[in-house]
């Protein structure tokens, strides 16, 4: 590693600086939907929360294919604990989703939203990912398995999307369409500084998890050589 | 190319011949999906339609080819044979696309009772139907045969199979109905050809690392 990274205290600092800007903008800047009122705000958290479950999924599925092809086992803690980030992020998209489907179409989960439903596909998906991987020994053996299961996982994202998308019809509100964002400047403010802070604050829950994770394998590895 | 094609056909003979020898997995695939057949008849309203009925079917093969899945690497782990295998001095892909192929054989003898009961029980099946059982049928092998490798690595493997398989055959099951139920079933058959095609070649190129230590 050639760059050093920022503390992990200052990122933290600035994704609460960030989200507070973000809570800040949502609620005084950002003007109210003139459609669904209120209730539309929750779409600056939910959007910005599923776009992080996703980028944590890439994230888990770029090192499980640096762990395949460089054989560096460093990279299966950090695909482990993007999967991990990714499948919190993917709960919570479950849950702010339908809040909103409750707010918005009077009932708490619509099959007729294609996003909720690939995230309940993704969600049980990776799921299964934690069984997997804990029934199997510890060892290269798992990382690989783990790894490829990770790879799998972005290959489902779009062919399971298609897939829903053909087996509904459409009507989840479509925020972002060819023509770009149908919002004002000011929503579009508000959600960009949202989805920064989301971002930045996964990514220090990322680093958190990680350096635990990574102490809690090196006092195994210590244990293991002051037992021999 | 033809050494490589070579291994796959005798892997896949392989296990054609023990299912032969021992009828393991194929006589419990076929009394399992009349059986499932015949739930379905009590599970459905009398006034429910053809429509359901398509569905159900699709429920059907999934599970029985989960069913079938669940056993393919059995004999591989009994006695340590995979170890042979991935030891034998041949590309470790061989192995899997042996087994896709022999998986294929079981699923499709299934179906070969399933779909004549089906039409005999429920509903009548067209050709895109058919087109878009072939087309499902190669994508559950060519995935099945990969994540029962992985299930089979692990300590719970009859549990893990089945969590691990049916979120990836969610879309198999989308195509499939609306290859039999829609008013435009090209476009099923091209998304279930665009699955196989995709997760063939990932589970090919994947295999290698599943296996090996």
């Amino acid at each position: 590693m050639s760059m050093t990274k920022p503390s992990l205290t200052v990122l933290a600092s600035v994704a609460v600086v960030l989200a507070g800007a973000a809570m800040a903008m949502i609620f005084f800047v950002a003007p109210e939907d003139a459609d669904q009122g209120l209730s539309q705000k929750i779409f600056y958290v939910h959007v910005p929360i599923a776009l992080t479950a996703y980028a944590c999924f890439g994230l888990a599925a770029w090192k499980a294919f640096r762990l395949l092809t460089t054989r560096g086992d460093r990279y299966d803690l950090e695909s482990y604990t993007g999967v991990h980030q990714g499948t919190i992020f993917g709960a919570l998209t479950l849950v702010t989703g339908s809040i909103w489907a409750k707010a918005s179409w009077g009932v708490w989960w619509t099959w007729s939203s294609n996003q909720l439903v690939l995230f309940l596909v993704l969600f049980l998906f990776y799921c299964a990912y934690f069984m997997l991987r804990y029934s199997i020994e510890p060892g290269p053996r798992r990382e690989r398995i783990s790894a490829v299961y990770a790879l799998f996982g972005v290959a489902l994202v779009p062919v399971s999307f298609l897939a829903i998308r053909l087996a509904s019809d459409f009507i989840h509100p479509t925020v972002f369409t060819r023509d770009g964002p149908q919002m004002t400047g000011k929503m579009f403010a508000a959600f960009c500084v949202s989805w920064a802070a989301i971002t930045l604050l996964a990514y220090v829950m990322y680093r958190v998890e990680l350096a635990g994770k990574r102490t809690d394998a090196n006092l195994r590895e210590l244990r293991e050589v002051l037992a021999s | 190319m033809s050494g490589y094609l070579a291994d796959v056909a005798a892997l896949a003979r392989k296990d054609l011949r023990l299912e032969l020898r021992a009828r393991d997995t194929l006589p419990a695939m076929l009394l399992f999906v009349l059986a499932t057949l015949v739930v379905f008849h009590f599970a459905l309203p009398a006034d429910a339609g053809d429509d359901p009925a398509y569905g159900l079917l699709w429920v059907a093969l999934v599970f029985t080819s989960l069913l079938g899945l669940a056993r393919a690497w059995v004999p591989e782990r009994e006695a340590g044979a995979l170890d042979g295998l991935v030891l034998a001095p041949t590309d470790r892909s061989a192995i899997w696309l042996g087994k896709a192929i022999a998986s294929l054989a079981f699923l499709a003898a299934a179906e070969v009772v399933a779909l004549p009961a089906f039409i005999l029980f429920f509903a009548p099946l067209d050709a895109y139907a058919l087109a878009g059982v072939l087309l499902a049928s190669i994508g559950i092998c060519a995935v099945g045969s990969l994540v029962s490798a992985m299930a089979a690595a692990s300590r719970g493997r009859e549990v893990l199979l089945p969590l691990i398989f049916l979120p990836l055959a969610i879309p198999i099951v989308v195509g499939g109905v609306g290859a039999s139920i829609s008013e435009e079933p090209g476009k099923f058959l091209a998304f279930l050809g665009l699955y196989d095609a995709v997760f063939a070649i990932l589970s090919w190129a994947a295999f290698e690392y599943v296996v090996t230590e």
